[in-house]
């Protein structure tokens, strides 16, 4: 393992590792800012080379030092994977993935630190004015120095001692294997099992790391949890995996993602999220996804294939998925609940918007076993520019599930005539007490509705963006304030040049 | 009210327009002056409501000859909201309904633009709710309304009131209302006359569109045109809508026959 400092300019070494790595897309721009301004931070050039085998699964177990039981699971995943294929169900266009190209190690680094905002993408610090993000976010997102006062360190060491007084626990992963095993062991894999499907495989034998949230017995999580302040120095992982445990009484709202644009030098991202919820339990997990989406050409951009359930095991338990998806070459997931307990309540609001090339075959599915369980599905479409944008929704009631409801709404909205919207709803009912209820519409932007609020002084844009957030209202209100904010701009953002 | 050396706001010179293929306007020519009321009737079909969208700028609408200025200005190359930020309003026949935005929201963000190119400060949620409130009463409408999506679920008459409250948000110049009697009772009909009467003073000025000379006996016009095939045939004042109820449009064409015009 090589450790050193470095200082004033860049040698050789680093520069061809990272020149190694934006080559592979198009985010390389970001990725190679100014260097040239040099780093004094210690940097682990530690790789592994791409590929993988059985060897890379142990490797990775090995590095993180994991305890045997975790091994196991990796490599049964891994022997898993070997023998199933991918899926190509959803008509999704993407040249063939190779697996065999993707290094599935990297020790965590420190990315090197800028001095001020003045070092960055001046297109980038417009983004974020554009979507209103505070000057200290800013700063935290490119990477540069923060002040003491505003250290991301010490807000995060702040936010756990509050955690602790309340017996809550939120950590990474690999944290909680070493000091929580026995609720990984419980949990890991029960709510997406290793063959469950071709990526939750992969990640399972893979999985870099990711959030574990625990909330004991009548608990009620005194903030929002946020991915963005987990202690983690590195890239946002690939394969992430992410735990939340709800015990008994207990519940908690965690936000997932941010709205300003995330790069990566990833292509494939294979996160699976399992959460579970006890009798009398909620959880509400929100994300604002904005992966880079590839350019207008359709070039470049992220793959977000995610495996996200939530199980409520317990009686009279909820879990509730909000996201706004906006991000992403493609977007390739379906948040789902199963509805185990009795009176138990399963709810998705999502707004998938898709613009330039972008792919979305996104849903949810609710699977209703116990009796007089609840779903509500909520799921607005927009689709501009040349995009693809396809909701797939399953509702199954199972013959022990009297007296079950649902209520499902998909809204798609096209903008311009290039842009496509599809609706799957799958709908399965072994139990005829239930009742299922599908709304579902399409609309286009109503040339007399813009001129409306053109005539009232609102230029053509801010009417497209009124009208758009009109046509979310329904989601955006089920979002978090901090996100439900932000959500408005960023569908502005992403709309910008769409129309006309 | 007349007074011959108020400034002229808005100067109709030869205005010849179409939509599609179709020419509608065909050589339109008026002058509206500060402080006055112009009222406007002719058939359906005659040209009275396209008139009315070329002057707010649809785009539907191409201008194929003629010119519009406004305050000495040319009106025709500015975009729809320009011309609403600079005190152009157009009261619509059928407004349109928004769902999903809140009224409140919408007419706090409309009255801003305007108040922006007024040079005036901008007004927050909360000082714009109360601003918004002192209106309400012009137009006899309930509070409740404005944290409805924007016209959605109003009635007819609950719909033009609210062009009507915008009208006072906006403190147009010249305010071009298309129809606003049109589907209204009685009751609905002298509320909103009295507001427009309220917010008529002698710094703007009013087109009113109508079919019916009763909105006349309500809001005293000080012009009266009568438009047919895409051109104003007759003025006179309030006199000619008198005339015009007791003979029907019929009496216009043979006046036009006689002239030698169709």
């Amino acid at each position: 393992m090589f450790r050193f400092s470095l200082k004033a300019f860049a040698p050789s070494l680093i520069f061809d590792r990272l020149s190694a790595m934006t080559s592979q897309s198009q985010v390389g721009q970001f990725v190679a800012q100014p260097y040239k301004y040099g780093f004094v931070t210690e940097i682990e050039t530690e790789k592994i080379p791409k590929g993988l085998d059985e060897e890379v699964v142990r490797l990775i177990s090995a590095k993180k030092k994991e305890p045997e039981f975790l091994l196991d699971f990796r490599l049964k995943a891994f022997r898993h994977w070997l023998e199933i294929k991918e899926p190509n169900w959803a008509g999704l266009n993407y040249p063939p993935i190779d697996y065999q190209d993707i290094v599935y190690y990297a020790a965590p680094k420190q990315k090197s630190k800028k001095n001020s905002l003045d070092e960055v993408d001046p297109k980038l610090l417009e983004t974020f004015d554009k979507l209103g993000i505070p000057l200290s976010e800013q700063k935290r997102l490119s990477n540069v120095a923060v002040d003491a006062v505003f250290d991301s360190v010490s807000i995060a060491t702040t936010y756990k001692e509050k955690l602790a007084e309340h017996g809550v626990v939120f950590c990474s992963i690999g944290e909680a294997v070493k000091e929580y095993s026995d609720l990984i062991k419980r949990y890991l894999g029960s709510i997406v099992p290793i063959n469950d499907n071709y990526f939750a495989a992969l990640n399972s034998a893979v999985f870099s790391d990711g959030s574990f949230v625990f909330i004991p017995r009548g608990v009620e999580c005194p903030m929002e949890l946020s991915s963005y302040f987990r202690i983690n120095s590195g890239d946002t992982g690939q394969f992430e995996r992410t735990l939340i445990i709800a015990e008994e009484g207990s519940s908690v709202s965690y936000l997932e993602g941010c709205t300003a644009p995330m790069f990566d030098t990833n292509t494939l991202h294979a996160a699976v999220v399992e959460l579970v919820a006890l009798d009398d339990a909620s959880i509400k997990y929100s994300t604002v996804q904005n992966w880079y989406a590839g350019n207008e050409d359709g070039i470049g951009g992220i793959y977000n294939f995610v495996t996200k359930r939530g199980q409520c095991r317990g009686a009279r338990s909820k879990i509730s998925w909000s996201q706004v998806e906006t991000g992403s070459a493609i977007t390739w997931k379906y948040p789902s609940c199963i509805l185990q307990g009795e009176d138990s309540v399963g709810e998705f609001y999502s707004v998938a918007l898709t613009n330039n090339y972008q792919q979305a075959d996104t849903g949810t599915k609710m699977i209703h076993i116990g009796p007089r369980t609840r779903s509500t599905i909520v799921s607005k479409g927009i689709s501009a520019g040349h995009s693809s944008n396809s909701y797939r929704g399953l509702v199954q009631i199972g013959p022990k599930a009297f007296d079950a409801k649902n209520y499902s709404q998909c809204d798609s909205m096209l903008i311009g005539d290039q842009a496509a919207a599809n609706t799957y709803p799958y709908m399965r009912s072994q139990q005829p007490d239930a009742s299922i209820e599908h709304e579902a519409s399409t609309c286009r932007i109503s040339e007399d509705q813009l001129f409306y609020l053109q005539s009232r002084g609102i230029d053509f844009e801010e009417a497209i963006s009124m009208i758009v957030s009109g046509f979310c209202r329904d989601v955006f209100n089920q979002l978090p304030m901090e996100f439900a904010a932000e959500a408005d701009k960023l569908l502005a953002l992403k709309l910008e040049g769409s129309v006309g | 009210m007349i007074c011959t050396d108020a400034p002229v706001l808005i100067e109709i010179c030869d205005l010849h327009a179409r939509v599609d293929d179709q020419p509608i306007l065909n050589g339109v020519n008026l002058t509206i002056k500060a402080g006055e009321i112009h009222a406007l009737m002719g058939r359906n079909g005659s040209g009275k409501s396209t008139l009315s969208k070329v002057l707010a700028g649809h785009p539907a609408y191409s201008v194929t000859q003629g010119s519009v200025r406004y305050c000495g200005q040319d009106l025709l190359t500015l975009q729809p909201d320009q011309r609403s930020r600079i005190g152009v309003f157009l009261g619509f026949q059928y407004p349109v309904e928004i769902p999903g935005v809140s009224n409140l929201e919408f007419l706090r963000v409309s009255t801003n633009a305007r108040r922006l190119e007024k040079g005036q400060e901008e007004l927050d949620t909360f000082a714009f709710e109360d601003f918004v409130q002192e209106r309400l009463g012009l137009v006899q409408m309930d509070p409740a309304f404005l944290d409805r999506s924007v016209n959605e679920g109003f009635s007819g008459g609950e719909k033009k009131r609210n062009e009507i409250l915008q009208m006072a948000l906006l403190e147009p110049l010249v305010a071009i209302l298309d129809e606003t009697d049109s589907g209204l009772d009685i009751d609905a009909l002298r509320i909103v006359s009295a507001g427009v009467n309220q917010l008529s003073n002698a710094e703007n000025a009013i087109l009113l569109i109508t079919h019916y000379q009763r909105l006349l006996d309500l809001i005293k016009p000080d012009y009266v045109h009568v438009m047919a095939a895409g051109r104003i045939v007759r003025s006179g004042d309030k006199a000619l809508a008198l005339e015009l109820e007791r003979n029907g449009y019929e009496w216009v064409d043979q006046g036009l026959k006689a002239l030698g015009t169709t």
